[in-house]
């Protein structure tokens, strides 16, 4: 029982913390994207960046900057894995292939990071630090400029103005995220986590072979890694390597660092929308509540079928420990787990593969959900935003009006890029499953027979499509038809849905809202709450069932 | 307002056909009988385009078709068999429907039918007779006694009682007169009584009558904004089961259990929101007909919607709020009179006020004194004063057994006390005070004095005239804010006066002193906080703001202009009927998203219904999930897809009558449309799938 309570007390710890930072750091948020004030390594940048700061942006300049931005990115990326022979720092390591450069570049600028390869065998010191890690910090902050300009079009009236897109991208990154993982880095470093430039060591095993174990700037990378919800390792065990994640103490401050952001911004969402009048901080707590309710039941529901795992070997082996760390064990690793795929990190501590199969279905919901629980870094808040008025939309005409969110009306435009928003991921997972599945070639990847298999597959789709990046394990994924299967699941999934909800914002900036009475939907009280909740589960399993009773639930029936 | 328009408003008004009031006993297995061949007809492709939901169904239901007939079994015949009654349901919802507005049309054109008119021609007044469909705007046209109007237009030249019956379904006449705002006349409405010229406004087939049989038939239905954006996120949930199914087949062939396509079909077709996407139309026919039943006309579907999201009511203060005329309801004694003496007085000096006013003191002094109404011949020496516009006053003078007269009069308070001083007296102390009460109360203070010859006269006390409020407005308005619904009144009156009317009929704002461009600069202002604005208008004045409004109904009584520029025509001429229209609005909103509540949660019994019986051969653990214990796979979808056909018959009348609506505050209207037809709409299916599975597999033959 030591190992239930110990369990309880590292959730409450854990959500004690979030709770202590979520009004300083919400706010803070709030304050660095409406501040009108640049910092004067900011103007810097945009002199020579020859950006006018103070210009800002409609919804389709504002698009076009982001996509632009990360066509540059990708391909940059892309080049430095071609290159990286001809480049300092290769540790002697050849090019990256074609398509697992692809692969690579796009999930790292989605903020993916789907790594269909080894960390430390295929990417050299420059690749990680002057690419991957640059990407890290760039491509959680495109998801945060998106989020704010979406709250932006919410909050705003009779405009058509959204801010200005490199303005948000550079003060996301400048003010919030290089600090927030520099403290990091620093409490990861003191916890036991390496930092180096170092060649690999060479060391004799007990067993007399020789390994070679290589070192880096590991501590560094981990805290965006999390912070950012990349989820993208410096290792192939990635937070299950005791260099990147040694501890129980690391262990809780990632997943503190992977729930900040998501977590805070509901706050600065309410804080932004008080500062134009639109609305207030209930708002972002209703938004917060339907999240952690989901969040939740999902944690209660991954650890029950963990820790109560039956079956004779997982008996025999004292729980369903395989898979696992032991120095986390059954909780931590659920609780990872859960965290990691409810908020498009897809950094793991263990093998999401080896959970049982109503775990391992329960984190491949997660994602399945649309990341909006509390999702990734921007995109779980403009996601969560998006279901909130469909959830309008269906419940909303049921108290006499014609739906309305903030006052803002959701006619036919607003319903239909709500609605092509809502269709993508699932179009882009089922589809991309389906022909996987139908490939015979890409059959061949699959490693498990049966339900299982399916699984596998069902995974690797959802989690590129929604951005997790995080592995089921068990599929050989870097091949030619998963490299670019999964690459393109990965950048529509991210850009698509980015373009749709601007343009939603775009729509929503230019109305005039409808002051809030009596006979108005109210969008922050408990059954508000309930009524999201319910349309974000209710979307997802309609869509994804029959599906999931081929995978999970056929396999946990069995 | 006029007294007309009081009388016209108050009685419960059949529609033209004289049909039931009631939505419910319309709908009848009769009326369904009737609108099958209109059902079918609508199968045609070109129309169930229009329905994406059920265009799929449709689609669906010509492959299984072929499939069936392709190879044949009991299965994949009733799976199709079911599959059509899906779509003809739905077409029949629709047809119900419109078959209700068809018989009112049929009325409406029998009035229409055969009118010829007189046509005054050039400036000698040469009558020429010409058919009515040959005018133009601009003639001029004579009606008498007996003849029926030939095109809609304004009077220009006398007055004339008119039988308006093939419109409005009252059979009292009205009347129509030159000027003002009573002058605009209906083509189809016949004239009972005198001469009138009238002037065409309108071209042929583009009448007040052409467009309600337009209206009431449908044929020129456009969808609603709402219905749009609806229809919008049907298609994309459409699209998302298809997908699902579509990508279904590799999953299940991987699994090694392809599925046949009859099953896919069977699959989509119950997955699709077919409930909703079934009764949408029917839906948005029902919502104008229930207005047509209140006699309303809404111009468009748009208008109706416009009126579930008003937050403004602008209401005119006379007729609407309170009714036409003041009355009396105090008798102020000064001086030490005796009330009664007073009341005695107020009663004489008005038996010659024929005033609505003066009537009422009669019937207060009645009521409140129990003084018997005396008729002005039963006291032999008196003579009359009745009330004139010039003195203001009104009065007998009586003659006493003793010879002398004693004189009484009442009236406006300025006049009786200068009479008053002109004859001697002296108002007194109390005088003015009790007046500037009774004004600072919001009402009209009359001043009742008497002067018997030789002495001087004095005043005896003031009568206190006040508006009325209707009856049960309080409440009405109380409700409309807990709806979250702004009342505002607007009227002539002074600022003072309006204050306590409002104050005594519980709106929430008042507008004083109000022009015509008050009006219009009030609704503007509304608008520019986002809010939308009702209103009624009748006069030509109103016009602007008619149009200016979200929602404007012109009265019937009103002038063309006023007509024109509305939105929406009540013809019992009823402004408080505004209250009504927004309910209706509320009703079909609500309505539309409860069933479309309902229909996505059903989905969630078909999935636990279809996906065991797909893969339980597979998967036999996938029994665990057929938690209805449906006898085998086949009747498992067999049941699926006919609970799906019948729960569209099954909620046709509730979309023809739409769901039940109370005022009252959108939280808790919210919660308990969400446990009805949400939580409703989980559980329904579930039972009603177990129920029909129960009756296939006890049809022998069925169960293998």
């Amino acid at each position: 029982m030591g190992q239930t309570l110990a369990g309880l007390a590292q959730i409450g710890l854990l959500l004690s913390l979030l709770a202590a930072l979520y009004v300083p750091l919400g706010d803070y948020l709030a304050r660095v994207y409406s501040g009108r004030r640049h910092l004067r390594v900011e103007r810097l940048v945009y002199r020579f960046a020859g950006i006018d700061p103070d210009t800002e942006q409609t919804w389709t300049g504002y698009a076009r900057a982001v996509l632009a931005f990360s066509a540059v990115s990708v391909l940059v990326l892309y080049g430095l894995q071609r290159l990286q022979h001809l480049l300092p720092l290769s540790l002697g390591l050849p090019p990256v292939a074609p398509d697992q450069a692809w692969n690579t570049a796009v999930s790292f600028v989605a903020n993916t990071n789907w790594q269909s390869y080894s960390g430390e065998s295929t990417m050299g010191h420059l690749v990680q630090a002057a690419g991957l890690a640059v990407q890290n910090f760039a491509s959680a902050a495109v998801g945060m400029a998106v989020a704010v300009a979406v709250v932006r079009g919410i909050s705003r009236r009779r405009t058509e103005l959204l801010g200005n897109f490199w303005v948000d991208l550079v003060r996301g990154a400048l003010r919030v995220l290089l600090p927030i993982s520099f403290a990091a880095a620093l409490l990861l470093l003191a916890g036991g986590v390496v930092q180096n430039l170092a060649a690999p060591v060479e060391v004799t095993t007990l067993t007399g072979g020789t390994q070679s174990i290589p070192g880096g700037p590991v501590a560094s990378q981990e805290a965006i890694k999390e912070l950012g919800t990349n989820g993208g390792g410096f290792y192939n065990a990635n937070s299950a390597h005791p260099f990147e994640n040694p501890n129980a103490f690391t262990n809780l401050l990632e997943i503190l660092l992977i729930l900040l952001i998501p977590v805070s911004l509901t706050r600065t969402y309410g804080t932004m929308l008080a500062a134009q009048g639109a609305g207030g901080h209930r708002h972002g707590t209703a938004l917060l509540a339907a999240m952690g309710t989901i969040f939740l039941l999902s944690l209660a529901g991954v650890t029950a079928a963990e820790v109560s795992g039956h079956g004779a070997a997982l008996q025999a082996a004292g729980g369903a420990m395989e898979g696992k760390e032991t120095r986390f064990g059954e909780w931590a690793s659920a609780l990872f787990a859960t965290a990691t795929t409810s908020t498009s990190t897809g950094a793991v501590n263990s093998f999401h593969s080896s959970f049982t199969a109503f775990g391992g279905g329960l984190v491949m919901l997660n994602m399945l959900l649309g990341e909006v629980t509390p999702g990734g870094v921007g995109s779980g808040l403009y996601g969560m935003l998006v279901i909130s008025m469909l959830a309008v939309f269906l419940g909303g005409l049921m108290v006499g009006r014609t739906p309305e969110y903030l006052g803002k009306k959701l006619g036919s435009r607003e319903i239909r890029l709500i609605a092509l928003y809502t269709l993508t991921t699932p179009a882009l997972v089922l589809a991309g499953t389906a022909v996987a599945l139908s490939v015979p070639g890409a059959r061949e990847s699959i490693l498990n027979a049966g339900p299982h298999g399916l699984s596998e597959v069902l995974y690797a789709f959802g989690s590129a499509a929604n951005n997790n990046g995080s592995a089921f394990a068990g599929l050989s994924a870097n091949t030619p038809f998963y490299n670019t299967a999964l690459g393109l699941a990965i950048l529509l999934g991210r850009f698509l849905p980015m373009v749709l909800v601007l343009a939603l914002a775009g729509a929503l900036a230019g109305q005039r809202p409808a002051p809030a009475t009596a006979g108005t939907l109210p969008t922050h009280r408990p059954l508000f709450v309930g009524m999201v909740v319910a349309t974000v589960l209710i979307v997802t399993g309609l869509t994804f069932f029959p599906a999931l009773a081929l995978g999970p639930i056929a396999e946990g029936l069995a | 307002m006029s007294t007309t328009t009081q009388a016209r408003g108050t009685g419960a008004v059949p529609g033209p056909s004289g049909k039931a009031p009631a939505g419910r006993s319309a709908f009848t297995v009769r009326a369904l009988a009737a609108a099958l061949p209109s059902a079918l007809r609508k199968l045609d492709p070109r129309v169930m385009v229009k329905s994406p939901v059920m265009f799929t169904v449709e689609i669906g239901s010509v492959f299984t078709t072929v499939l069936a007939v392709l190879e044949p079994s009991v299965f994949a015949w009733t799976v199709t068999l079911w599959l059509w009654a899906t779509v003809v349901f739905a077409n029949l919802a629709e047809a119900v429907a419109e078959g209700r507005g068809k018989a009112q049309a049929a009325a409406l054109r029998r009035a229409k039918e055969h009118t010829s008119a007189r046509r005054l021609s050039g400036r000698g007044g040469a009558e020429e007779t010409v058919p009515a469909a040959g005018l133009r705007p601009g003639d001029l046209v004579v009606c008498e006694a007996g003849d029926v109007i030939p095109g809609d237009g304004d009077v220009v030249e006398g007055v004339a009682s008119v039988d308006e019956s093939a419109v409005t379904g009252e059979s009292a006449p009205v009347i129509r007169e030159s000027g003002g705002d009573r002058s605009a006349v209906t083509g189809g409405t016949r004239v009972l009584s005198d001469r009138i010229v009238v002037q065409i406004t309108t071209r042929p087939g583009e009448s007040f009558l052409d467009r309600m049989i337009a209206l009431v038939e449908g044929a020129d239905r456009q969808k609603t904004p709402n219905e749009l954006a609806l229809n919008i996120l049907l298609a994309a949930l459409t699209l998302v089961f298809l997908l699902a199914v579509v990508t279904l087949q590799p999953l299940a062939a991987y699994s090694g259990r392809p599925q046949s396509a009859l099953v896919l079909v069977a699959l989509l077709v119950c997955l699709i929101p077919t409930t909703i996407g079934a009764l949408l139309s029917a839906i948005g026919i029902a919502g104008m007909d229930r207005l047509v039943r209140r006699n309303v006309l809404a111009m468009s579907g748009r208008a109706v919607e416009a009126a579930g999201d008003v937050n403004t009511l602008l209401l005119d203060k006379t007729g609407t709020i309170t009714l036409g005329d003041r009355q009396a309801s105090a008798f102020v004694p000064v001086g030490g009179v005796d009330p009664r003496e007073l009341a005695g007085a107020a009663q004489l000096s008005s038996l010659a006020d024929e005033t609505p006013e003066g009537r009422s003191v009669v019937v207060f002094a009645k009521r409140e004194f129990g003084l018997r109404e005396r008729t002005p011949g039963e006291l032999a020496r008196a003579v009359w004063v009745p009330f004139s516009a010039q003195t203001r006053m009104s009065g007998a003078d009586l003659g006493e057994d003793d010879g002398s007269v004693l004189r009484v009069r009442k009236g406006a308070a300025a006049a009786v006390l200068e009479w008053v001083r002109d004859k001697g007296g002296h108002p007194g102390e109390e005088v003015g005070p009790a007046v500037d009460a009774v004004s600072a109360g919001g009402g009209t203070p009359l001043v009742v004095a008497e002067w018997r010859e030789g002495e001087p006269a004095r005043v005896l006390g003031v009568i206190h005239l006040k508006d009325i409020v209707k009856e049960g407005l309080r409440e009405r308005f109380a409700q409309l804010r807990a709806m979250g619904i702004r009342t505002v009144m607007i009227t002539g009156d002074n600022p003072l006066t309006a204050r306590a009317i409002a104050a005594e009929a519980g709106v929430d704002d008042f507008l004083a002193e109000a022009t015509p461009q008050d009006k219009l600069d009030l609704i503007r202002r509304e608008q520019e906080g986002g809010r939308l604005v009702a209103m009624t208008g009748d006069g030509t004045n109103d016009a602007p703001a008619l149009a200016q409004a979200d929602v404007g109904v012109a009265m019937n009584t009103g002038t063309s202009a006023a007509k024109e520029a509305g939105n929406m025509v009540d013809l019992d001429s009823n402004p408080t009927k505004l209250i009504e229209i927004v309910e209706i609005g509320k009703q079909l909103l609500i309505t539309r998203g409860a069933l479309t509540t309902f229909s996505v949660a059903n989905d969630i019994a078909k999935y636990f219904a279809i996906i065991p019986a797909m893969f339980v051969a597979v998967f036999p653990g996938l029994e665990a999930l057929n938690i209805m214990r449906l006898s085998t796979p086949e009747t498992a979808i067999v049941s699926a897809v006919v609970f799906n056909a019948l729960v569209i018959v099954a909620l046709i009348p509730l979309a023809l009558r739409g769901v039940r609506y109370r005022a009252e505050a959108a939280g808790r209207l919210l919660g308990r449309n969400l446990l009805v037809y949400g939580v409703g709409g989980l559980i329904v299916p579930f039972l009603g799938i177990k129920a029909v599975d129960l009756v296939i597999s006890s049809i022998p033959g069925v169960v293998s």
